[in-house]
């Protein structure tokens, strides 16, 4: 099984439990032939809809994760051939306003660039084995998905 | 005409399907030709509380998402996937 980033001569895991620094990111896909880069920061919010949410405690099925990872941006650079696209996913408790997923796409063009970055972050939304728990100022706590649907948690489990 | 020997299953729940039923892994012995919804079904009748799962959850076989309809082979892992939430 696939567990890391294939595309690169480094192998660097798609999921940290450290902060993201998108700079990072930005130098994995920087490339003299690549003038377009655009970069896409998703970081935990509150909204009316969630509540006053303080932080998210993100779970993964890590190994499936990675492999989903791998073949989204595998996907992406079947269709996008000259883009260089870098990912992360933080798991692991993230506070209000830091970054839980960074996407860096560069390509000749800014269009391409545009569409891939979109293109990968749409997929790890729909596709990426990842969970949230978000904890409220006053301490309640519920799993949120990217439905919308929401749940009061119970009893912490013993796996991960 | 021989005697087909079941096939283990390796089972494994994330998120709110683990606290519902109170545990993250569960090891099933299908008939060979169980898919992957005869799994789910399996699961939903012998976990306690697993009629609190949906009868078709999001699954993965083999850390890639997969239907209800694929066959499952002997040492499949089975994952029930609760609603993603990357992002």
């Amino acid at each position: 099984m696939p567990c890391c980033h294939h595309l690169r001569e480094v192998e660097i895991p798609y999921l940290t439990r450290n902060p993201i620094d998108p700079a990072v990111l930005l130098a994995e896909v920087s490339g003299p032939g690549r003038g377009g880069t655009t970069l896409f920061v998703g970081s935990v919010r509150q909204s009316p809809e969630d509540g006053p949410v303080v932080e998210i405690d993100y779970t993964a099925y890590e190994p499936m994760a990675e492999a989903e990872f791998e073949r989204i941006l595998r996907e992406a650079s079947d269709r996008w051939p000259e883009a260089r696209i870098a990912a992360r996913h933080r798991l692991g408790v993230v506070p209000l306003g830091e970054a839980s997923v960074v996407v860096a796409a560069a390509a000749p063009h800014r269009g391409q660039s545009f569409d891939a970055c979109r293109w990968v972050i749409e997929e790890v939304k729909r596709r990426l084995p990842v969970w949230k728990r978000e904890r409220l100022a006053d301490g309640a706590e519920q799993w949120s998905d990217n439905a919308g649907a929401r749940h009061p948690t119970g009893p912490r489990s013993s796996g991960s | 005409m021989t005697t087909e020997r079941p096939i283990e299953i390796q089972c494994r729940l994330f998120a709110r399907y683990a606290e519902v039923v109170g545990t993250d892994r569960a090891t099933l012995h299908l008939p060979p030709t169980a898919t992957v919804a005869d799994a789910v079904r399996e699961l939903r009748e012998r976990l306690p509380g697993g009629r609190a799962l949906p009868e078709r959850p999001l699954v993965a076989v083999n850390q890639a998402h997969a239907r209800s309809t694929q066959p499952l082979t002997d040492g499949d892992e089975l994952a029930l996937l609760p609603p993603l939430a990357g992002g």
